[in-house]
């Protein structure tokens, strides 16, 4: 059936292009990496058994006259380090095909999607982590009037790759999506201050109860609403969903509803922006197979409530990911930039950065469960009623100076909290772990087209209760970029475990790389130790193991 | 294996059929038609933005270095660009829903004079075959994809600049 509906389209693109004497359009991408590893038994790094490794996939997408098609082809010979294990072969991992106009879209095979802030459904791939949890089936778009979206899914949600082949979640997903922008909508709201937009989503989940020791409930609902207002330079939108019983591997099957609630305000004008976020989430893991964990199989996002950090030391080694079972969690930050030409400013103005956010466990309250009835309620929770239990805590601040043409300088400062019994990242810690991170920045820019740019790093990590170094200790990371526009760059880093308890294990991890762009192709040789931690992108994290060896990567668009 | 065989025997004869067309249009290389929403909630459609100049099309987000840098760089000579050339920047934004809040945030705090699109999903990001950011695309005045560009190192804006200068010449 595949192999026909295959040929069907390409007869079709073949005959778009015979008949209406107009090409369409086609675009799309590669991205090839290869590696080959070494032992290095001091890091815990391993060779696999067939020594080299390789991912690759291409995008193609192709559009004629409202006419879509596309496909991603996958190859995993074997997949790379750090990659779901269950990844292997080559064939199609994706692929659609579909019609739109300004009043109707419709998608047949496979689409990612996102109700809302993505709390009752998001399908989203991420290629660097090897998360794809996109929808197979059916997706309708329907724009009936100015101002008004209306959405309907309907499918299977990826679950792997294996042998070639997309496996599918036992589960199937359907949800219903509406939104309205009020101020597009009616006339008379047109260019008013107050701009309006409101939604709703309902999305449910069916899968078969085959567990004997439960009566569990086949089809979870999740529903919800959403508003965004913006008046002038102030924005306040939120979103509040509730799910369904669900019970599950994650929150240990018991029976109760969960809720996710979300809220953001911001005020920005031209030189200051302010964002504060709060969020409240209690039990609300939703996947299409309720014995599956980690990444698996999400049909929602609930996303981690903090600033997505781009340092090397600030962001693998204590990150924090969202925690679905539940948090509550804050957020504020402000950009700042004084005035060029003023005295504070500089002649190129002077930006000011402070970011602050924390989550703590929810309060499950028992007082009034009686945990020997038959309603599998294990506790009650309330919207924003937090315990004193701390997951994260992020403090930071940066400055950064264009101090002449030439010359520019970033300095930061990080305090960071995370609480590694509950959001767990390292075997070596337990309870608190604190740690305070400084970093320098510099560029230079040495002529028109050869600049360098220099990072050193150190990260000081609290001794524990007991007085003995926490984790792995300090850390010093110092990292060397000399690139040459429009074509070259190369890059030393290396970061220093000189903290660690274990003499043995003060490690060097050097890594070198170099890489030549010319227009939308980019070639990257790599060479050296890679610390083992988590690979984190969104909240989403992923365990990398510690490699040393070689990393070639080719990305293409087209 | 067959059926990927079949597959690119069907491509071939796609784009045979493409080649065999009178001379210049075989395969546009067009900007993809994505509903995307402004920082305000407004929808866009990449394919029909108004502009009647050239396009700079940058993809980024609030998480990465490279990206910003790029557009602060432009942004201090982005009036120059425009009064010599007409250009319209567009920053499309791929921060989902994790850091997307920090965009308007940032945005103005930088002072930035560019339209900024939201693109939370990726699906303009995967419609434009971006592999990673920063990715900039210059198109002319029809949609037409004239150059691009993946990465960003200081002295990249002259080379951008240099084709745009070509475009606005032909």
């Amino acid at each position: 059936m595949k192999k026909l509906a295959l040929c069907t389209l390409l007869a079709t693109i073949s005959l778009a292009g015979f008949s209406q004497n107009q090409g369409g359009s086609l675009t799309g991408n590669v991205e090839s990496t290869f590696q080959y590893l070494n032992q290095d038994s001091l890091i815990g790094a391993n060779q696999p058994a067939s020594k080299g490794l390789l991912n690759t996939y291409m995008n193609v997408f192709y559009t004629n006259r409202g006419f879509k098609a596309g496909m991603r082809v996958e190859s995993y010979l074997p997949r790379i380090q750090g990659y779901p294990n269950r990844f292997d072969g080559t064939g199609i991992g994706m692929r659609y095909i579909g019609y739109a106009n300004d009043f109707i879209d419709v998608t047949l095979g496979s689409f990612y999607e996102q109700f809302g802030s993505g709390m009752a459904l998001r399908a989203y791939e991420d290629r660097a982590l090897g998360y794809d949890n996109m929808l197979d089936g059916v997706r309708v778009i329907l724009r009936p009037y100015k101002g008004v979206t209306f959405k309907g899914v309907y499918g299977l949600q990826r679950f792997s790759f294996q042998g070639g082949k997309i496996v599918h979640g036992d589960g199937i997903v359907r949800g219903l999506d509406g939104e309205v922008n009020l101020n597009t909508m009616f006339k008379a709201l047109e260019g008013k201050k107050l701009d309006v937009t409101i939604g709703g989503s309902f999305v449910s989940k069916y899968q078969e109860d085959d567990n004997d020791a439960y009566v569990l409930p086949e089809n979870t609902g999740v529903y919800g609403g959403r508003a965004k207002l913006r008046y002038g330079k102030f924005t306040l939108d939120g979103e509040y969903v509730v799910k369904g019983q669900d019970p599950s591997t994650d929150n240990g099957y018991i029976y109760n509803y969960g809720h996710a609630a979300l809220v953001n305000f911001g005020y920005s004008q031209k030189g200051l922006g302010i964002v504060l976020s709060a969020k409240s989430v209690d039990n609300m893991s939703y996947r299409s197979d309720r014995t599956k964990e980690l990444t698996d199989l999400f049909i929602n996002y609930l996303p981690a409530m903090n600033k997505t950090h781009t340092y090397n030391l600030v962001s693998s080694i204590y990150p924090y990911a969202t925690q679905p079972t539940g948090e509550i969690a804050y957020q504020a930050e402000v950009l700042y930039t004084i005035k060029r030409g003023s005295k504070l400013g500089g002649k190129y103005g002077t930006s000011i950065n402070a970011n602050f956010s924390t989550a703590y466990k929810p309060l499950q309250r028992t007082g009034n469960i009686d945990p020997a009835d038959s309603t599998g309620v294990a506790y009650e929770s309330r919207m924003f009623d937090q315990s004193d239990s701390l997951l994260w805590r992020d403090f930071n601040i940066n400055i950064y100076r264009k101090f002449t043409k030439k010359f520019n300088a970033r300095l930061s400062y990080f305090n960071i909290n995370l609480n590694n019994d509950v959001a767990k990242v390292t075997g070596d810690a337990s309870g608190i772990i604190q740690s305070h991170i400084g970093v320098v920045e510099l560029g230079y820019k040495i002529n028109k087209k050869h600049s360098l740019r220099l990072e050193v790093q150190g990260m000081f990590v609290n001794d524990d209760d007991q007085g003995n170094i926490n984790d792995k200790g300090n850390w010093a990371t110092v990292l060397l970029e000399y690139n040459v526009s429009p074509h070259w760059f190369f890059s030393i880093m290396d970061q220093y475990n000189y903290g660690n308890p274990v003499d043995a294990l003060k490690l060097h991890y050097a890594y070198g790389s170099f890489g030549y762009i010319k227009d939308a192709t980019r070639i990257t040789i790599g060479y050296g130790r890679q610390r083992e931690g988590l690979f984190c992108v969104g909240g989403v994290c992923r365990f990398v193991p510690a490699s040393n060896g070689l990393t070639l990567s080719l990305t293409h668009s087209f | 294996m067959k059926k990927i065989a079949l597959l690119f025997i069907g491509f071939a004869f796609a784009f045979g059929s493409m080649a065999q067309e009178d001379h210049g249009t075989i395969l546009d290389k067009k900007v993809a038609s994505v509903q995307l929403k402004d920082m305000d909630g407004k929808s866009v459609n990449t394919a029909d933005l108004g502009f009647d100049g050239p396009v700079i099309i940058s993809f980024w987000a609030t998480w990465c270095s490279p990206c910003k840098r790029e557009l602060n760089t432009i942004q201090d000579v982005y009036p120059d660009w425009q009064d010599e050339t007409g250009v319209e920047l567009v920053a499309v934004s791929i921060d989902d829903e994790k850091t997307k809040n920090s965009v308007p945030m940032y945005v103005n705090g930088k002072g930035w004079d560019y339209l900024v699109l939201m693109d939370p999903n990726g699906d303009f990001k995967r419609a434009m075959g971006v592999n990673n950011v920063p990715h900039t695309f210059l198109l002319d005045a029809e949609g037409n994809i004239v150059y691009s560009h993946n990465n960003y190192a200081p002295g990249d804006e002259d080379e951008l600049y240099e084709e745009l200068l070509k475009l606005v010449a032909k």
